[in-house]
This record gives C-alpha cells, structure tokens and sequence, in this order.
C-alpha cells in the first residue's frame, strides 16, 4: 500500500503524540538532547527551504527563533500563568495546552512577520550582501532585547513552563518537514529553485521572482519562531546571548553539511550535530576547533554536502551490475 | 516595405543609457501580429539591449513601448512576461540544476499563493491539476523532440539541445511574442536548418511573432519577412531582406567603411 | 562645543581604526569579490602579536621606547600579512572558481577556526595589553581631552593610509592590482601573475588589520580571541558604505562609522551603540548599494 503525503503526516503526528506518552519513562539527560534534536530539525529544515531551495543565503535564522522563543515564552509568563492559576486538574491541562499552542503560533507569526519586513526590502540583495545584511538584522534583534527590560534584557528570562515536550516538538518537526516537501515538490515550488538557479530567466517565464524569495523568507521564519517557542517551553530560561551570530552559523553549518536543497541530509545532518557536541565531550576543549576545521575542509572537498555527496556515491554503488563489471 | 496593420508590439522613441553611453536611441519599432522580424546590427549595436528594453530588464531612459496597444514600459520583467512576451538569451540560462521537465514545468507555474495553498493541502484539484501539467509539458516537449530527454538535468544536456530547450521553456508560457537572441549561435549547418523549420513552425502553429536577432545572415535572410538593422542603438534600415541587403549604409556598417557624406 | 569636539576626535580615532580594517575587506573584494569573513579574526591575531611581542621589545629596547612600539608594530603586521597569505593560500584558492557562496562559507570556517584556535592556545579570558608607550593627556581647552594614543592612532594611520595610497598608486605591485581589480582575465592575458597579486594584497590587507588591531587594543586596554568579531563586522559595514572595492570609500566609511558610533554612545540611546552600524549598513545598502563612492554597476543580460 502506498502511503500519500497527507496520511504521512498523520501518522507521523500520531508517533509524535504518542511518544509523548512514553518519553516519561526516560533518562531526563537522553530526552532533553532528544528534544535538543528535535528543535534543531525545524531550524535547520526551515532554513534549508530558504538557503537551500530558494538559494536566499540567510545568516540571521537565530534571529528569528528569538523573536519566536521571546513572544511565546513572554506569553506564557506574562499572561499565561495568570489565566492558567484560575484551573486545577484536568481542566488546567486543557486551558495549558491551549495557551502553549496560541503562544507557540503568535511566536511563529511575529517572526515570520519579522521575516517578511527583513525579507521585503533586502532580498533584492544578492549572496554576501544579503548574507551580512541578515547577519546585521539578526544583531539588532539581539541588542533589542538586551534592552527589552520588561522581557529580562541581557539577564535573560527565566520561569519559563516547561510544556514543550517530546510529541510538541516532533508534532513540529513532522509539520515543517511535510510543509518543505510539500512546497517544492510542486508545480509553484518549483519556482524555488528556478530562482535558485537564474533569477533573471526565472523572471522571463513570470514568475515574480521577489515574491517567492519573501515568501520562502516568511516561511522559514514562521518554522524558526516555532522552534524558538519549544526551545524557550524546553529550556524554561532564554537571553539574548543564546540567539547570537554563533547560533546561525550553527544552523547554516546544518543546512551546508546535509547539502543545499536535501531535504532528508540536512534532517540527518541536525541529528549528527546535535549529537556531535555529546560525543565529542571528552575532547571538549577541541570541540569547536574541530568543527570549523570541518566545515572549512568540506567546502574544499564537497562543497554540496557531505551527505549529498554519500548519498550520491551510495546510489552509484547500489547501481552497479552484480558481477562487477563496468558500470 | 511591408507594414504591419495592427502592430502587436511598438516602441516609441525609445533611448536606453548606461551611465554616458547610449545604448540605444530614439528607436522606433514596430512587429506585426504575425510576423517574422529580423533585428540585425555589427556587435555592440544595441539589439541584446532592445530584448531588454522589451522584456523590462532595463527601463527606457526615454520614449515608450506598447503590448498590444498598453503600455508595458517601467514594468518589472515578470509582469512582461505574464502579458504574453517570452524570450531565450544570448547565453544561455536555462535552471541548471532542475530536470528537462521541470525547466518548462516552471512555465506552467500557478498564482503563487493559491499553488502553495494548494501544494499544501494536497486535495484532489491539487492532484488533477498536477497531472494536467505534467500532460501539457511532456506535449510541448514531444513537439521539439525533447520528451526522451525529460529527467535529465539541463545543465547535462549538449549545446544544441540547451539552446532549444530555453526556445521549449519560452514557448511553454504560451506568448504571443516570441524574443529570440541569437538561436543559432555555435550551431552546425544541419541544426541551422532544423532551428529555421522550427521557428517556421512556432510562427505559424502557435500564431506567435517572432523577434529574431542573429549573426547568422543565412538564417536572418533565410526565413525573416522584414529585416531591421541597427547601428550604434540607432536604426539605419528597415526593409525586406533584398532591400537590406542592398541599402548602403547596411553595407557601410557592416563593413566598416569610413563613408563620408551622403 | 568642547563636548563636541570631545566626541568627534574619540570618533575619528575609533574611526580611523575602522578605517584601516575596511581597506582590507575592500580590497580583497576588489581583486575576488568576497567577503574575507576572517578579516577581523586577523585583526585580533594581529592585537595578540603585539601582546606575545611587546615583552621582547620592551628588553631590546627600554620599556616604553618609541622603537619598542614600532618593532611591536612591524613584527605584528608581519606576522598577520604572513598568515593572510597562508590563508588564502590554503583555503581561499582552491576555491577561486567555486561559487561565491562556497568561499564566504570557508570564510566563516577559517574566522571559527581562528576565533576558537585563539580561545584554547591565548586563553578565552581578556588580558591586559602591555603599554607600549608612555601615557600623557592634552588640554588645548577646557573640558577637551586628547590622550596621546588618540594622537598616535591618528598619525599611524595617516601613515599607513599614505604608504597605502603610495604602494597602490606609484608602484608596479599596486598597479598590477589595480588591473586586476578592473578585469582579471585582462591583467592575466597581459601576463600579470594572478596568484601573486591576490597574495600580495591579502598580504597588504593584513598588516593593516594587524595594525589597526595595534591601535585598538592601545585604546581599549584589554584583549581577547572574540575581540574581532564586531570591529570586524563594522569595518566590512565601513567599506560597504564607502562603496566596496573603493579605497578612499573605505577610509571615509570607516570615519562616519567610528563618529556616528561614539556620538550614539554619547546619547540617551547608547545601549543600541552596536546595532547603529548594522542600521546604517541596511539603509545604505538600500537607498544607494554601491555606496557612497562607489559606481553602480549594470548586470548583464
């Protein structure tokens, strides 16, 4: 039986559901990193849809997930806690889900908002410009709310409700992947990677070439907001330091390690960074250097993706005849 | 000389600079509804700029272009398009990294938001109109002897087959004008002959006109009801091909004559 | 008025370092048309030369000696103009004909890498950088303060600026650069060796970061391996407002960006001091992206 894209989501939805029920039982350290993984597939595939499918280079995806992390988690402190101290029970349950979900949503508004208002006037930039240009956006969110003291300024907000557990956040990653796929495996998402490929032809056969870079933009912002809303309900503490340049680049190395436009290497590129940082802890000291070595020695041997690349060998591997003979 | 009763496509006074130089001046330009016409000129003579002026890639400094009696001058590229003016380029850009199939798919594209809305859902119309599109695609590609080549990428394909795909793909946005920039360069004689049967044939199956600039003489003379030559993005002549041919100041400008005085 | 002239000449000396940092990313743009996102890192290693270099100065020559301080200075922009060449040697060249994008990512691979090298083998906590020359404060009016090293940060660079202007304008090197600023296929057709301009001018850009980073670290007394990350960052917004690949642009992108700063700081919005580059980077960049002097540049079709 084949499986459409729909009922995929559905089931996908109902594992994450029902993982939720099970992930009680396990070690809290396992879990956290679990979640860790999670929040950072939904960046990195976003940002996958603008960097790799759109070709936007974007350095300021933690910008976004800052807007997103600050409003939920605000919401969740500022209003939330009130509403929620007037339920006991199973009717506290309810009105809590509720409340997470809005603020969780108004997060992920607010940045895509955020992303169409960056994304409006600068995309007409081109690569290293617009690189620096959301690279420079991204600092002014951060120095913003560094002084946003009613949101803790540069102490950080802490007292966060701890609600983004693990089916909310795989209930996410399985929303975002099916969105992304779904988009571009379509007759306007191809026009992604159209503009990708040559904006001026793309814009010869019609196709409104700024519309489609924002609304890649306002999308993947909208999924980055999402992920900063779990990331704040996971964490139950967010500062502005944590959204910073550093954290970016980390989504951006995501994205380029699981190659531009691979849907499925940047979702297992997420899980091997995320995980890399636990592996490498005895080495600690080296961690960071190793990773930019990493990153400076793939762009010289496969810059398209060191999953890409795998998967491509893999493919011509499985294709050769049994006996060996040529190919 | 033949003129055009009902011109589909007009410019007017038309200049376009770049900083000090002109490119192009005070160009007037008419193609008829149906017609063939031929734009020819020594290099730098300002034609690849008249296909910009005309698809909006560069606004005119001056002077006004009409569609179909509205005018489409300060309009963005896309929009141009959408009227119903397609083009291919000089050097080619065709969207490398995307299959045969999905190069002309990207000409099919619906309204952008109502195609994702509908991406999105994945409903039944969604379904249908995807397998309307991929019928109308694998038809134009049957057309040019492409379907064979449907998956492979654009950026594989040999020359030729680069340059007609990028003539499929504008073809594929059903116009009514057709801009072609020098469709026959880096061809051998049997592809010449073959492209000439095939704009023949864009011409007269699709009721396209078409706007042909070319080095080649034989392919320009060979199937261009009127021929207009520029020089320094100033129009010099205008004629049939046998006028052309004979006028003087063609042949002063092609050959590079330090004439005085006429 | 003091306070004014005060906040213009702190301006103008945060400026000019500015300056002398944005010549080099313009200059790299202007022979490869990349960011050297690694730029300021080279700044940074530059400050830290000067810190491991300055005690060996200091017993050659008497502590505090103006020779002192010019040997801290040479040794410095040596040893980064050396490292700018390796860099681009290993990581930048090999990729000449890659895409843009593939080279500004191995950018910000080698600045990680220089940015965390530093922060295992100099230490991740700021030091002190060693006075190189003795301190002294004038007041040619009441309420106006200029320190001396204010003065040396204005005279040094208007050196460098000129030995720039010399070597750039008046020398068979700056010339060969030059045309491979305006057309690299040409400059190698006519036999100029590629390769050996680009290192040179990484080599040029450098010693000026090293030098600027000199000057910094004089003024603001400690140092440390991320201390490049944002006058990096600010001086690529200098050479973009002045127009990139344009040399006087840099220097006066860099000035209006070192001004504006230290004026903001100055005011009730001083808080927002490290954003206001980036607002002005973004405005630039859409009211007039070729800059201030720059040329706007059609793309062919």
């Amino acid at each position: 039986m084949k499986i459409g894209p729909k009922s995929g989501l559905a089931l996908a939805l109902a594992a994450a559901v029902g993982g939720s029920f099970l992930t009680p039982r396990l070690d809290a350290y396992f879990l956290n990193i679990l979640i860790d993984v999670g929040v950072n597939i939904i960046l990195a595939v976003s940002l996958n849809l603008i960097n790799g499918y759109a070709g936007q280079f974007s350095l300021g995806h933690a910008g976004f997930m800052a807007v997103g992390a600050y409003t939920a988690a605000g919401l969740s402190t500022l209003v939330s806690a009130n509403l929620l101290a007037r339920f006991h029970g199973f009717e506290h349950s309810c009105w809590a889900f509720g409340c997470f979900l809005l603020a969780l949503l108004a997060g992920g508004l607010l940045a895509a908002l955020t992303g169409f208002l960056v994304g409006a006037p600068s995309l007409r930039l081109k690569g290293d410009y617009l690189a620096i240009v959301t690279l420079g956006f991204g600092e002014i969110i951060r120095v913003l709310l560094q002084n946003f003291e009613s949101l803790g300024g540069a102490r950080g907000l802490s007292g966060i409700p701890p609600w983004a557990t693990f089916g909310w956040v795989y209930g996410w990653v399985a929303i975002v992947i099916f969105t992304v796929l779904a988009l571009v495996h379509s007759t306007s998402g191809r026009g992604f990677l159209a503009v990708r490929d040559d904006e001026i032809a793309a814009q010869a056969v019609g196709i409104n070439t700024t519309q489609y870079k924002v609304s890649a933009f306002v999308i993947g912002a909208f999924f980055a907001g999402i992920a900063g809303g779990l990331y704040a309900h996971s964490k139950q503490f967010i500062s502005p330091e944590g959204f910073g340049f550093m954290k970016s680049v980390e989504i951006v190395v995501m994205v380029i390690l699981g190659g531009m436009g691979n849907t499925a290497g940047v979702i297992l590129a997420a899980v091997v960074l995320t995980l890399l940082p636990e592996v490498l802890r005895p080495v600690a000291a080296y961690r960071m250097i190793l990773y930019s070595l990493l990153l400076i020695v793939m762009m010289l041997t496969c810059p398209r993706g060191l999953f890409t690349a795998l998967g491509e060998r893999a493919k011509g591997w499985l294709a050769r005849p049994k006996n060996g003979g040529p190919p | 000389m033949i003129v055009a009763e009902s011109p589909i496509l007009a410019l007017e006074q038309c200049t376009v600079r770049f900083g000090g130089l002109t490119a192009v001046s005070e160009l007037d330009l008419q193609i008829g509804g149906h017609e063939l016409l031929g734009l020819i000129g020594p290099n730098g003579a300002g034609k690849t700029t008249v296909f910009n002026l005309i698809t909006g890639v560069y606004p005119p400094a001056a002077g006004r272009v009409r569609f179909r009696g509205h005018p489409i001058h300060g309009l963005p590229p896309h929009a141009i398009a959408a009227r119903g003016i397609a083009r291919t380029f000089q050097n080619i850009r065709l969207f490398k990294s995307l299959s045969v199939f999905d190069n002309v798919r990207a000409a099919f594209h619906p309204p952008l938001f109502q195609g994702m809305a509908s991406a999105w859902w994945r409903g039944r119309e969604f379904y249908a109109e995807d397998a309307r599109v991929s019928a109308q695609v694998r038809e134009v590609l049957g057309l040019f002897e492409l379907d064979k080549l449907a998956g492979t990428l654009a950026g594989e394909l040999s020359y030729g087959d680069q340059r007609r795909l990028e003539i499929v793909r504008a073809l594929a946005t059903r116009p009514q004008l057709l801009l072609l920039d020098e469709p026959a360069a880096g061809m051998n004689p049997a592809e010449k002959a073959r492209l000439m049967k095939w704009i023949q044939f864009i011409k007269d199956k699709h009721q396209t006109a078409v706007l042909l600039v070319d080095h080649d003489m034989q392919v320009i003379m060979g199937i261009c009801e009127r021929i207009v030559v520029l020089d320094y993005g100033v129009k010099i002549a205008e004629g049939t091909p046998a006028e052309v041919r004979r006028h003087p100041r063609v042949i002063e400008a092609y050959l590079g004559e330090d004439h005085v005085g006429d | 008025m003091a306070a004014f002239l005060q906040q213009l000449i702190n301006g103008v000396s945060l400026g000019a370092i500015y300056a002398l940092c944005a010549l080099g990313y313009t200059m790299v743009y202007g022979v490869l048309q990349f960011i050297n996102f690694a730029h300021g890192d080279v700044f940074m290693v530059g400050a830290f030369a000067g810190y491991y270099c300055a005690p060996l100065a200091a017993k050659l020559f008497q502590p505090q000696s103006a020779l002192g301080a010019v040997m801290v200075l040479l040794t410095s922009m040596t040893v980064c103009a050396a490292l700018g060449v390796l860099i681009e040697k290993l990581a930048y060249r090999p990729l000449r004909d890659h895409p843009k994008l593939t080279v500004l990512i191995t950018a910000i691979g080698v600045s990680l890498f220089l940015e965390f090298a530093g922060q295992k083998f100099f230490q991740a906590d700021p030091k002190p950088f060693p006075e190189l020359l003795p301190h002294a404060q004038y007041n040619p009016m009441p309420n106006l303060v200029i320190s001396s090293d204010q003065l040396i940060v204005m005279g040094v660079s208007v050196l460098l600026l000129a030995g720039l202007h010399f070597i750039v304008r008046h020398t068979k090197l700056g010339t060969a650069m030059r045309a491979v600023a305006f057309n690299p296929q040409a400059a190698a057709l006519v036999g100029i060796n590629l390769d050996r301009i680009i290192s040179f001018t990484f080599a040029l850009g450098s010693a000026l970061a090293a030098a600027a980073g000199i000057l910094y670290a004089m003024n603001y007394p400690a140092i440390d391996p991320l201390m490049g990350v944002m006058p990096g960052l600010k001086a690529f917004v200098a050479a973009v407002l002045g127009g990139i690949g344009n040399l006087p642009g840099a220097a006066l992108g860099g000035l209006i960006i070192g001004v504006v700063e230290t004026f903001v700081g100055g005011t009730a919005w001083s808080a927002y001091r490290d954003a206001i580059a980036f607002a002005i980077l973004i405005v630039i960049l859409l009211v007039k992206p070729a800059g201030l002097l720059g040329r706007t540049e059609v793309e062919k079709v």
